[in-house]
């Protein structure tokens, strides 16, 4: 009895995961047509990027503000003070900015993401598409995917320029670190292929990550309002420990390279 | 070879035919043999029960669902067996107007009627911009244009739903429940256009709805689906005269009758604890 409902959960649990990756598969078969029609891709560039920017913004800024402090606190028992601009850039451009940039993403874009296509589905009007000959898959899924796939590297681009500074403001004019110390020991540092570099690869797995898990819930979701906002709260929930987890794969990964 | 589909040389006197169509959800069966056949150039209702299988019809003709058993034709095409691309090209030639219209929500009125024609043609704007605005008069909406879909009534988005159905000019469209929730005036405008635009534009139309008075003024025939089977079609004089049981409590809207008033439960005396 027992054996048989783990089998069952087991079962049914497979038989999601398989329901996902034929999903993402037949977004990423659309993608061509998506992208060819580039009108829709901006668009949603736009909704999705343009209106996270100023929750991204302030928190780069904190970020970089709360950095800097704690930095400056470590640093300058080793008389190292001035590598504080260092470690600010390589906290950020390596690791804060492309994971708080996601977690921020999930919770801003992501449940926008979910709650659109739940509700479209709850007001039939992904079946309407379909009626019209017209793909979900390929007018509604693929270009908000690929919307949030280049939006989320742009983010964490502003988010780590902007924690920089917001990083330069408390050393510099607050501590009184000299500013040459600070710029010149993060230009020397940070190195574009293996910091920068790593930093955007990082982000465009979490960009493919955080975007197809809200499509997913979104299209997967039962139309009614319980079942969107379930699907919302498993939006925030699972894109957030996904990138979690893959920041920790992805780091190891590039430790060992 | 492929039936002919060019509606200038009909293979046969009827768009749709239903053989044999059984069809159900999991292990329950909700059409079982169903035949049924659509004249071209006509209005047919769908009237029955509620989860007698009116809308599954719907579904069917619109290969929403596939039967477990028999043929959905369409232009003497099984739906069935066709792919993604084939079913995309019958579907062009099909409108359907939704119960509450589905509108895009984020498209404004003459977005929402462009959107077919956007999607599937690649004329020039102006000409996209003539046809919406045709679609639209032909509706009374012309003058709505501009409008989002949640500054419009029920009765309005139902009619703007209806100018996208024959945004492409089908040859079927299918109507699920178009006047539930209606006022009376919106109402009696729904069902005057559906008659006239079959009319005008030559369409052939599938009315599933509960509304007997509206449906049986505008219908050809009526086909009354009940228990998964058709148990009744013919002209709607023919079934306002119908001696069958069933027929007759549905049109006469009587509580009791072949579909009982009361569940199946334990006698009465049982439940309260009284002598019989």
């Amino acid at each position: 009895m027992i054996a048989s409902r783990v089998g069952r959960a087991v079962r049914l649990q497979l038989a999601d995961v398989g329901g996902a990756a034929r999903l993402f598969l037949q977004v990423l078969a659309r993608s061509g047509t998506a992208l060819l029609r580039f009108g829709l891709v901006r668009e949603q560039v736009f909704f999705l990027g343009n209106r996270s920017l100023s929750i991204i913004g302030v928190s780069g800024l904190f970020v970089g503000f709360v950095l800097a402090l704690q930095g400056y606190y470590t640093l300058q028992r080793y008389g190292s003070a001035e590598a504080v601009g260092l470690l600010v850039a390589l906290s950020l451009v390596r690791e804060l900015g492309p994971v708080v940039t996601a977690l921020l993403f999930a919770g801003r874009a992501g449940t926008s993401l979910t709650a659109e296509i739940g509700l479209m589905k709850a007001g039939e009007q992904l079946t309407a598409m379909e009626m019209m000959a017209v793909d979900p898959l390929t007018r509604v899924l693929a270009p908000r995917f690929w919307g949030g796939v280049i939006a989320m590297p742009l983010l964490a681009a502003v988010f780590s320029a902007v924690g920089i500074i917001g990083g330069w403001l408390v050393a510099v004019p607050l501590i009184g670190i000299d500013a040459g110390s600070f710029w010149s020991q993060m230009q020397g540092g940070v190195d574009v292929w293996a910091d920068v570099g790593n930093g955007v690869i990082k982000s465009l797995v979490f960009g493919v990550t955080v975007t197809f898990v809200a499509l997913l819930q979104g299209y997967a979701c039962k139309p009614t309002p319980e079942g969107v906002s379930q699907a919302t709260t498993r939006t925030v929930v699972v894109s957030s420990l996904a990138v979690l987890a893959l920041d920790f794969v992805l780091t190891a990964m590039m430790f060992s390279i | 070879m492929a039936p002919s589909t060019s509606p200038l040389s009909p293979a046969s006197p009827f768009l749709i035919e239903l053989r044999d169509v059984s069809c159900g959800y999991g292990e329950r069966v909700i059409l079982e043999k169903v035949n049924l056949r659509i004249p071209r150039g006509k209005v047919l209702a769908l009237i029955g029960t509620s989860g007698g299988g009116k809308t599954t019809v719907l579904r069917l003709l619109g290969r929403q669902i596939r039967p477990i058993q028999g043929q959905v034709l369409f232009d003497g095409q099984d739906l069935a067996p066709l792919n993604l691309d084939q079913l995309y090209a019958v579907r062009r030639r099909m409108g359907m107007l939704f119960q509450f219209g589905a509108l895009f929500t984020d498209l404004s009125v003459f977005e929402n009627v462009a959107f077919p024609l956007r999607e599937h043609t690649k004329l020039p704007e102006a000409m996209i911009r003539d046809l919406v605005l045709m679609k639209l008069n032909a509706v009374g909406l012309r003058g709505a244009r501009d409008l989002m879909p949640s500054e419009v009534s029920g009765g309005m988005a139902r009619r703007v739903a209806l100018a996208r159905a024959i945004a492409l000019d089908p040859d079927l469209v299918l109507y699920d429940e178009p006047f539930a929730g209606l006022d009376p005036i919106s109402l009696g405008v729904a069902a005057r256009l559906i008659r006239d635009l079959n009319d005008a534009l030559g369409l052939t139309s599938v009315i599933v709805s509960h509304d007997l008075h509206e449906t049986f003024g505008i219908a050809d025939e009526v086909a009354m689906i009940a228990n998964g089977r058709v148990v009744a079609q013919g002209t709607p004089d023919e079934l306002r005269h119908s001696e069958d049981p069933l027929v007759k409590q549905f049109v006469g809207a009587h509580a009791d009758g072949p579909v009982r008033f009361h569940q199946p439960a334990v006698p009465v005396a049982q439940d309260f604890g009284v002598a019989a």
